[in-house]
């Protein structure tokens, strides 16, 4: 299997910086190694926060056509990615529960025109936190779970299922064992929707017991989380553990606390789609990610 | 309802030596959680004056939650909810509901002013 990128791209891509952020705890040293990634390196996309069903024609006149822009521009990459991931509010949330489940529906057959049939979901509280998760276990499956791709072990953790926006004894129990298994050196990426550490509680931007989980990740070495929830881009790390928040395909949330409401970021029709966007992550075993952050213009990508 | 909070609180006030004393406990602040409000929205105290604030819900689950003084508290249809509460500095502080509750959860916030004594 060739590599995706070769390293004199990767480095030079890696120069330019703009749109592209190199992502590791461990640096460039390890990546450099020669034959630890061979046949090991992919990329898969995230995509968050799609809010089908929303209508608000200030914030994003083009609700009802977002989605299907962003699967459009998933489908001209020129290598298809391993899996595509939606990491929560697949739809937008709503009191009428079959209202609610014609959006699932109609969410389910948009992102079936991916061309890469594995896709992934991860519950929003918009999807999950009304009815506790049914109709979205109907649709999409589990609420948490784990699988492993090219040596990778990936977890998929619901913090919003229960309405009070935390995992949960029992889904902490569960993490626990299924990282039991694991070699402490084993790469783990975990995906879910809201951000794990306390980022901004102000606008409720946690997990009530997120650190629970981050206690028990610290014992790897190699951990990564890719969320959403946010509607924008973040960085942060909490000890050795990288947390990356995605963009939205719906509209953008100011930066935490740099405003007094949270309130969403209006259309803005000189730039439209601004803001909005999905990420190309591409993993290199054992030690390294890299994020390529893509836009949204006039339905076409950058 | 503003001038209904300032008279209420002007009584608070008027009547927090006395409580002190008869041992009657401190003013009781009631704050009625519904979909998608707090009513009041917006609550005037004194720094360092120790209030208890009582959380009622008329329709169904939501919750309290005052990150500057680490105060949240579970708010339940028909289980009023009493948190006793110390503003130990002064300023403008956010409050909001963190139980998602629906539509406009997001919208669910108010904000307490905490004056300074004198
Ligand atoms: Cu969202
Ligand atoms: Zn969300």
């Amino acid at each position: 299997m060739t590599h995706l990128i070769d390293r004199r791209k990767f480095l030079h891509l890696a120069g330019i910086g703009g749109g592209v952020a190199f992502v590791s705890g461990l640096g460039f040293d390890v990546f450099a190694a020669d034959g630890l990634t061979d046949g090991l390196d992919f990329y898969f996309v995230q995509l968050s926060d799609t809010h089908w069903g929303f209508k608000g024609e200030d914030k994003n006149p083009d609700a009802a056509g977002t989605l299907q822009k962003a699967v459009a521009a998933v489908n001209a990459l020129d290598k298809q990615p391993d899996f595509v991931v939606f990491t929560g509010d697949l739809t937008h949330t709503t009191d009428d529960a079959q209202e609610r489940r014609r959006r699932m529906a109609e969410f389910k057959a948009i992102v079936s025109e991916l061309k890469v049939k594995q896709v992934k979901f991860i519950p929003g509280e918009h999807d999950a936190s009304l009815d506790k998760g049914e109709a979205y276990q109907a649709f999409f499956g589990d609420l948490h779970y784990s699988f492993n791709h090219k040596g990778i072990h990936f977890i998929a953790l619901d913090n919003v299922s229960d309405p009070a926006a935390q995992l949960g004894q029992a889904q902490l129990d569960w993490l626990k064992v299924d990282l039991q298994a694991l070699a402490a050196n084993t790469p783990i990426v975990v995906l879910t929707h809201r951000p794990l550490f306390d980022l901004y509680a102000k606008w409720d931007w946690t997990t009530r017991d997120g650190q629970q989980a981050i206690d028990l990740l610290m014992a790897f070495e190699n951990v990564v989380v890719f969320y959403g929830h946010i509607h924008q881009e973040h960085h942060h790390v909490t000890g050795h553990i990288p947390h990356h928040a995605a963009k939205s395909l719906i509209f953008p949330l100011p930066a935490p606390g740099s405003v007094p409401k949270r309130v969403p970021i209006p259309w803005d029709s000189a730039k439209p789609y601004n803001g909005l966007g999905f990420r190309n992550i591409e993993a290199y075993p054992w030690k390294n990610y890299r994020i390529e952050e893509k836009a949204i213009i006039k339905g076409e990508t950058l | 309802m503003n001038a209904y909070w300032k008279k209420c609180l002007l009584c608070l006030l008027l009547l927090t030596p006395l409580a002190a004393t008869a041992n009657a406990g401190p003013p009781v602040i009631v704050i009625k959680a519904s979909k998608f409000l707090f009513q009041p929205s917006k609550i005037e105290l004194k720094k360092g004056q120790t209030v208890i604030l009582e959380f009622t819900s008329s329709d169904r689950m939501h919750g309290f939650s005052l990150p500057d003084f680490a105060v949240r508290a579970d708010i339940e249809p028909g289980k009023p909810m009493r948190v006793s509460f110390t503003p130990d500095k002064a300023g403008s502080f956010a409050f909001r509901c963190d139980i998602f509750c629906g539509d406009g959860h997001e919208e669910m916030a108010g904000e307490i002013i905490v004056r300074d004594e004198g």
